[in-house]
């Protein structure tokens, strides 16, 4: 397998009256996770749909396990999995029956198909729902059965549209350890997500997308320090003590503590030691707490950063859809 | 594997998929079990005193081919609702990013509908024999109009393939399908002698291709003369699935989920 294992140069994607991709360039190289970070509509979607084969782009290259999506398609299928925002699963079939489905289309052949069939139900913990109908499952079953149903064929490259959206925290965290294991066996991932903190907890590198521009790139500790890291809210119990506390927090930051509305907000280091200090220190000066929140920072916080303007949704899918009407 | 086995393979797979489906999903059954039932009730008990069919002792026997003509087509709906739900659900987009026959789930889909399409034709037949219609022709020519009306109602799953990839949604690949279908059934020999409508709807209805495949099932069933009917009704199904299959599989590899 290719060094890179996601190369894109210049893409470009236009539906009738809108511009989904407006020259995106993507680099991933073997074995890491590339984040795609952006709001709906940005264009990320239509990147994947792309980088998967379902559809062809204007202008520009993109290469998949050193495969031209377009030139070599076919031989590309049999390198990647898709796991989509919409949970691709057939309701009417049990669960094995799904994952034994897609293995025969991989063209892994009946025994060995029905075999890992098996595995993956059992490491996605669905050996016990192995045989019910799908429409059954939870959102978060069929998730992992969407998920599992991308990992069949062992593909070297995995695309994962957005694949948290709407789960309950439990089963994001399974998730995303899952992907982890994918990864650390060798696996590149392409993920798109909305989420700041899914990106961080799980890119390696995340590229910020935003009406079909990547608008900013790098490590999500590069990408933090662009927007500034976690802050410390701390709610006093009376307006007037608003002094005594900046003065006693002044020290703990490198910014001087901020307060509005007896809302004291201060910059805080990732090893968050400064909770317990702050505490200590507003003890002493006797100022009373009515409530204590870590803020951290949001899709919109990075886009406010980068952009000046909160991240917007647009209209990619709407006009997708226009697209295909006119045609 | 060669890729025309692959084609088999996968086609094989997918027409599985569609056949498991069936038992699983009772809701709907009724379109293609009850509601060619009440047609048939309906016309013979309801309009079939005042349709004049000469030559035909008995209504029922005049009716009989053209419905079941019909219900073959409508089979067609069981097809286009079945797409049109797969592309809603994004499972056509998996289809299309795994190396499978780009073909295959088009045609998986449409020969599992034949099954759909045989339960639907015994359903009727047995109505039929119930209420009073009578094979007067051989047991060879019977069988022939089964196979000759299960051909034709496999084109028309290939008709709605084509209309629910141009529709937005479930709801819309119906509206379409029933738009096509109406006037293409109604404006037939098949419930009525074309002779007694107004001259411009009896020249299209002499035209229909579903007049054609409706006195081919007239002639197998009750000994109507067949004139070239029935080479005709297997010429219009097999052009019907070759136009039909190139658009939709050319459709499809472009299809995009809503």
């Amino acid at each position: 397998m290719a060094e890179v294992a996601i190369d894109v140069e210049g893409l470009r994607k236009r539906f009738k009256d809108v511009t989904a991709l407006d020259g995106v360039d993507l680099v991933a190289p073997a074995g890491t996770i590339l984040g795609l970070l952006g709001p709906n509509g940005a264009g990320k979607t239509t990147a994947v749909r792309i980088l998967t084969t379902l559809l062809p782009p204007d202008a520009g290259t993109a290469r998949v396990a050193g495969l031209d999506v377009v030139r070599d398609a076919a031989a590309l299928r049999s390198q990647i999995g898709l796991a989509g925002q919409y949970a691709a699963v057939d309701e009417n079939l049990t669960g094995f029956e799904n994952l034994d489905m897609v293995g025969r289309l991989y063209h892994l052949g009946r025994g060995p198909s029905r075999e890992r069939a098996r595995e993956l139900l059992e490491r996605f913990s669905l050996t016990d729902a192995a045989d019910r109908l799908t429409k059954t499952y939870s959102g978060g079953m069929r998730r992992r059965l969407d998920l599992a149903a991308a990992l069949v064929a062992r593909p070297p490259v995995l695309f994962l549209d957005e694949p948290t959206t709407g789960l309950d925290p439990v089963s994001r965290l399974q998730l995303w350890e899952t992907i982890e294991a994918r990864v650390a066996a060798g696996t590149t991932v392409l993920l798109t997500t909305q989420y700041l903190d899914e990106a961080d907890r799980l890119a390696d590198r995340i590229a910020v997308i935003d009406h079909g521009r990547v608008i900013a790139e790098g490590t999500p500790d590069e990408l933090k320090d662009r927007v500034g890291g976690e802050r410390l809210e701390l709610t006093l119990e009376d307006y007037e003590d608003e002094p005594a506390a900046i003065e006693a927090l002044a020290p703990l930051a490198d910014e001087r503590p901020k307060c509005d509305h007896g809302i004291l907000v201060m910059p805080m280091d990732k090893s968050r030691a400064d909770i317990a200090e702050a505490v200590r220190r507003l003890d002493d000066a006797q100022v009373g707490i009515a409530d204590i929140a870590i803020r951290r920072p949001t899709l919109d916080d990075v886009f406010i950063s980068l952009t000046g303007h909160a991240a917007e949704p647009a209209e990619e899918e709407d006009a997708e859809q226009r697209e295909e009407a006119a045609a | 594997m060669s890729s025309l086995a692959y084609v088999v393979a996968d086609t094989a797979v997918i027409a599985k998929r569609n056949l498991l489906r069936i038992p699983r999903q009772p809701d709907l059954w009724s379109s293609f079990t009850i509601q060619p039932i009440i047609f048939v009730l309906l016309f013979v008990y309801v309009f079939g005193g005042a349709i004049q069919t000469p030559g035909y002792d008995d209504y029922v026997d005049f009716l009989m081919p053209g419905i079941i003509v019909q219900t073959m087509s409508f089979g067609g709906f069981v097809t286009a609702i079945g797409l049109s739900d797969d592309l809603r659900k994004g499972l056509i987009d998996r289809f299309r990013s795994l190396p499978m026959a780009r073909s295959a789930v088009l045609g998986g889909r449409t020969l599992a509908d034949v099954a759909t399409n045989t339960v639907s034709l015994v359903v009727m037949v047995g109505v039929g024999l119930l209420i009073g219609f009578n094979f007067s022709s051989t047991p060879l020519e019977v069988i022939a109009g089964f196979g000759l009306l299960l051909l034709f109602g496999y084109a028309f799953s290939w008709v709605f393939a084509f209309v629910a990839l141009i529709s937005k949604s479930p709801e819309g690949a119906q509206t379409l399908g029933f738009l096509v279908i109406f006037p293409l059934t109604f404006a037939s020999s098949a419930f009525v002698p074309p002779e007694s409508m107004p001259d411009a709807v009896e020249a299209f209805a002499e035209a229909n291709p579903f007049s054609t495949v409706v006195d081919a099932a007239r002639a197998l069933f009750v000994g109507a003369p067949a004139g070239n009917d029935v080479w005709a009704a297997v010429l219009w199904s097999l052009g019907l699935i070759v136009v039909f299959a190139a658009l939709s599989v050319h459709r499809y590899r472009r299809a995009v989920s809503s």
